[in-house]
């Protein structure tokens, strides 16, 4: 079902898109954001800079950007989906050859004012191109292998591109934020049986040819894959981080050691404490309660994104805000994992809360989105 | 494209399905993620908050003072002086080389010690400061301080180091204190942990060392707040330490001084012993040297000259240093023999000047013989052939026996390296260490104190003071602990016949005061004091038959390491025995011309607590006691330091 199908008449027009807005969603966001400068001042040792102070400023830069976004209406965004897309792989492409690289495989291109990574802007894209595809794509063909085929090559383009960076964390998002595309889209069960079928497998076999004779990898490899699963086992090199946030995160307890009292982060005991494991900060400072209200506010954000999703009729609307919705809680919930010792360590930052101009931009950017296909949703039949 | 109402509804419906499954994943892992922040937060929360403390408080230790040395008059003679030493802290300094260049205008810095300083702070984080330098002056360390501002980075720092205030008098009793070594830390079962801060300093010789357990005292604790790098945040507590226990010793800082000026450059001991306590008023060895370079890290050269001198400087002769004790041990001979009742007193033993044994033949000192000698006679013309024929008659075990009673081959208890135990064999010792039978020989040789018998200064000192006592007395060397007053052995009385030791004694008394005596030269002659004495004159080597024929062993004929030790022990005053002293000098010669002179002096200078009277001497005398007195550079009694009114 297309929005060609429905009178445009009821849709809100003007200033008045303004009051349709889904002023709950902005609400839980700006929550969110400030949890995130109130760790980000406690982390810089209560000081605004050099952390606190530019990430509100780009906060604000994405509001505005998202209520510009947002009153766009979501057709024209959907006709803009395949160029987006090219774009951000083709600034995959320039970065691969002409990029900045710095804190390890991040590459970014300078704009001036800040730095984008093109790789934040392709878990977006990815979304908008898959929600236009299956939007045009006739329902009986979804499951059909062809059609399957097209948006899988989709998916691994861009992937292909960020693990060349390396960027591992960014490519396991793509992956599983395209795959639940193709999910939310109705392709059949059995494919996805079928690839996570196969994945088990494979780890099986190559674990279990490990020590005989046809064995699949060499000793060095197996070795690396054990660090990176146990970083226990590491304890000073991997293992350090993700014992130490493990302690920052249990030190906390039920109401934590008060704010700018965590001796974890102020001491430097936690590495990247403005970024990935900022999360930790804020269980160790405000303990299970400020960690579990975070998450709270977190649960309520994709609430609120599936209950406007599935009241949409329009197929584009409502993928494109299931998608944000999924790739948004891809990212806290790897993030949260990773800190708390239940998956490895790859670099994936906490939605709306770590330090990061391009995340938070091209977040805010996606909810505009979502916030459009909100206001723009189509309204009774004719 | 068109779309029949019933795709757009199929769409619809596989959407909300599709969404609402994974809506639902969604928060059920969720709520994974909350029970496993539950559990880390809630259940392990104890055990977390446990690790976060130990990651961020650290333990340093806070090294106690260590306790001080008192004199038995409260004169300081070990103590902790301020040490000033700049440090400098790379990360304040910023541009090392220049803060150096500047620094090198107040203080002198080797080449070797920048190239030091400069490694270090390359190595060490940035902000552990490096010792730049060590015991500076006082000018130097305010010139430092003052010109703070242009020495960014450099701060000056006060620790204590130990120092000896009476260096060489005390070289040998104190010892002196050092960096730990890991031989140190080898030797000790559970090495208190600071022993492991560096610089600290611990006992190596000495009281300073047999002390330890009690000078060192016991560390205070600080407990710090570090970051991840390991930098000092803030100070969290502290729990103070209890600083080393004060120790006075039972010895006279000033007669230790005159003893030691006295003895000079020989290689030569003396004790001096309180008679009634056992205290130990002074205890010398000469030659000395300056305890407190070790402290500070001895010279190879200076190391190199100590260990080479054939006077043997570091050797503590007192203790260590055993010889055979000569005439001076005839008085255990005789009391054996009187104890026995194998002579009387009145009886008299012909010396021809040898005593033939079997096909051997023992030989007097006097080649010519003394004639007939009784007992008094034997003492105080110090008659071999007397002994040897008594000794014969009481045999060795009686002698050994006597020897034990008063004080020879025993390990006295006191704070002291290296104590020898000195030797007083027997027939037993013999077969057991030598694998051979006693002969007559052996006997005869020992009852004049030759052959085997060994003895230290100390144990001849105790010796005397126990003739002149007639108790047992033990030497004491400690005084007080932190102001207690350490109670020594209670003093049992030897138990031998107040008669026999009594004619001992007057034997001892003729030594020194009558005509015929070895040691009439070093006779005293102030009013009511009269002292006793022994001569010894020990062989440290056989004289052959060839050389007696030639009459050739002159003393000074011979090489300094093969001439006679010469000893003298003596107690006074006669009447009423206060101080007893034994004098050892390695290879000296006579016993009567070389010690006996030695332990005069220091005698008067113990009576008289100070530089006796010249009318103490004989009158004949006086002229070069007075130029030797005018010679000996004494301690000034002013620059001493009265420990008590400042501790």
């Amino acid at each position: 079902m297309s929005y060609l199908e429905y009178t445009v008449k009821r849709v809100p027009t003007g200033l008045a898109k303004v009051l349709y807005l889904n002023w709950a969603l902005i609400l839980l966001l700006v929550a969110v954001a400030g949890i995130g400068f109130l760790m980000l001042y406690s982390v810089a040792g209560g000081s605004l800079s050099p952390w606190a102070e530019p990430q509100m400023k780009r906060f604000a830069l994405g509001l505005v950007m998202m209520f510009a976004v947002a009153m766009v209406p979501i057709w024209f965004w959907r006709n803009l989906a395949g160029l987006a897309f090219a774009l951000s792989i083709l600034l995959l492409l320039v970065v691969e050859f002409f990029g900045v690289t710095g804190m390890g495989a991040q590459r970014w291109i300078d704009l001036g004012f800040m730095r984008l990574q093109p790789s934040e802007v392709t878990k977006i894209t990815l979304v908008m191109i898959l929600a236009a595809y299956y939007d045009w794509l006739d329902i009986r063909k979804t499951s059909r292998p062809l059609w399957v085929a097209i948006p899988v090559v989709i998916i691994l383009i861009p992937t292909a591109l960020v693990l060349r960076q390396p960027d591992l964390g960014t490519a396991i998002l793509l992956v599983a934020g395209g795959g639940l595309m193709m999910f939310l889209a109705g392709v059949h069960w059995a494919y996805f049986a079928g690839v996570i079928g196969a994945g088990v497998g494979l780890v099986t076999t190559v674990v279990q040819s490990r020590g005989t004779d046809w064995q699949l990898l060499k000793d060095y490899q197996f070795r690396r894959i054990d660090t990176f699963l146990d970083p226990a086992s590491d304890p000073l090199g991997a293992g350090y981080h993700i014992t130490q946030s493990k302690i920052a995160l249990g030190s906390g307890g039920w109401t934590g050691r008060g704010f700018m009292q965590g001796t974890q982060s102020r001491l430097n005991f936690l590495p990247e404490k403005h970024t990935d494991f900022i999360f930790t900060t804020l269980a160790e400072e405000f303990g299970f309660l400020g960690a579990f209200s975070l998450l709270v506010l977190y649960a309520l954000i994709i609430l609120f994104c599936v209950v406007s999703a599935l009241a949409n009729k329009d197929r584009f609307g409502s993928l494109l805000t299931l998608g944000i919705a999924a790739t948004f809680f891809l990212f806290f919930a790897v993030n949260m994992s990773m800190v708390m010792g239940l998956a490895p360590v790859v670099g994936v930052p906490l939605p709306l809360v770590s330090y990061g101009g391009s995340a938070m931009l091209v977040l805010l950017i996606a909810f505009g989105l979502a916030q459009s296909a909100h206001v723009h949703r189509p309204r009774g039949r004719t | 494209m068109r779309r029949t109402p019933k795709d757009t509804e199929e769409s619809a419906r596989r959407i909300t399905r599709r969404g609402l499954v994974l809506g639902g994943l969604q928060l059920g892992f969720m709520g994974v993620l909350a029970l496993r922040m539950r559990y880390m937060q809630v259940e392990q929360a104890d055990e977390f908050r446990l690790l976060a403390e130990e990651n961020r408080v650290n333990l340093r230790l806070l090294p106690p003072a260590r306790g001080l040395i008192y004199d038995r008059n409260g004169v300081v003679v070990a103590e902790n002086e301020q040490n000033y030493r700049i440090v400098l802290v790379k990360e304040d300094a910023g541009d090392v080389d220049a803060v150096l260049d500047r620094l090198q205008r107040i203080v002198r810095l080797d080449p070797e010690e920048i190239e030091r300083i400069r490694r270090e702070t390359d190595r060490l984080s940035p902000f552990v400061p490096v010792t730049v330098a060590d015991r500076l002056s006082w000018e130097a360390f305010a010139e430092v301080a003052v010109n703070a501002p242009a020495l960014p980075g450099v701060s000056p720092e006060v620790g204590l180091s130990r120092i000896y205030p009476l260096a060489e008098d005390f070289a040998h009793l104190i010892g002196y204190v050092g960096p730990v070594s890991d031989y140190d830390l080898g030797q000790l079962e559970n090495p208190d942990p600071l022993l492991q801060i560096p610089r600290f300093q611990i006992g190596k010789v000495g009281v300073e060392s047999r002390m330890e357990e009690v000078l060192r005292g016991r560390a205070g604790t600080k407990r710090i707040e570090v970051n991840a790098v390991g930098r000092v945040m803030r100070e969290l507590g502290r729990q103070e330490g209890r600083p080393g226990a004060n120790l006075q010793l039972t010895v006279d800082s000033m007669l230790q001084n005159y003893v030691q000026v006295r003895l000079g450059e020989d290689s030569a001991s003396a004790v001096v012993l309180d008679i009634k306590s056992g205290d130990v008023l002074a205890i010398g060895s000469a030659p000395s040297f300056d305890p407190n370079k070790f402290v500070r890290g001895i010279s190879v050269a200076d190391y190199s000259a100590l260990t080479e001198n054939e006077y043997r400087p570091l050797a503590n002769k007192s203790v260590q240093g055993v010889y055979p004790p000569g005439s001076t041990f005839k008085m255990i001979t005789a009391l054996a023999a009187l104890e026995a009742g194998v002579i009387r007193p009145d009886e008299t033993v012909w010396c021809p000047g040898f005593k033939e044994v079997g096909s051997r033949k023992f030989h007097c000192w006097r080649r010519g013989g003394h004639g007939w000698v009784d007992l008094r006679e034997s003492l105080t013309e110090s008659c071999d052939v007397y002994y040897y024929d008594v000794a014969e008659r009481v045999g060795i075990e009686r002698i050994a026996a006597m020897a034990r009673r008063l004080g020879l081959g025993q390990r006295y208890d006191m704070p002291m390296s290296a104590i020898h135990p000195g030797l007083m064999p027997n027939k037993a010792w013999k077969r057991e260490n030598r694998q051979a039978e006693w002969v007559i020989g052996d006997t005869l040789n020992a009852g004049i104190g030759q052959g085997l018998v060994l003895a230290s200064p100390l144990q001849l000192a105790v010796m005397t003071a126990r003739l002149a006592s007639g108790t047992a007395i033990e030497p004491r060397l400690v005084k007080s602990v932190d102001g207690a007053e350490q109670s020594g052995p209670g003093v049992p009385p030897l138990g031998i016949d107040a008669r026999y030791l009594q004619m001992v004694r007057k034997g001892m008394h003729d030594v020194i005061n009558t005509r015929s005596g070895t040691a009439y030269g070093s006779r005293i002659e102030a009013e009511g004091i009269r002292m006793a004495g022994k001569t010894g004159t020990s062989q440290v080597r056989n004289i052959t038959a060839a050389e007696r024929a030639a009459g050739v062993f002159r003393n000074e004929d011979l090489p300094w390491n093969r001439r006679d030790h010469a000893l003298f022990v003596c107690y006074a005053p006669f009447d009423d025995p206060q101080v007893a002293c034994s004098v050892v000098v390695e290879h000296g010669g006579g016993g009567s011309l070389v010690a006996a002179p030695i332990a005069r002096d220091i005698v008067l200078q113990a009576l008289y607590r100070g530089t006796p009277p010249l009318s103490a001497y004989p009158a004949s005398q006086r002229g070069t006691i007075r130029t030797r007195q005018e010679k000996l550079i004494l301690r000034d009694p002013a620059t001493l330091t009265d420990g008590r009114s400042r501790a």
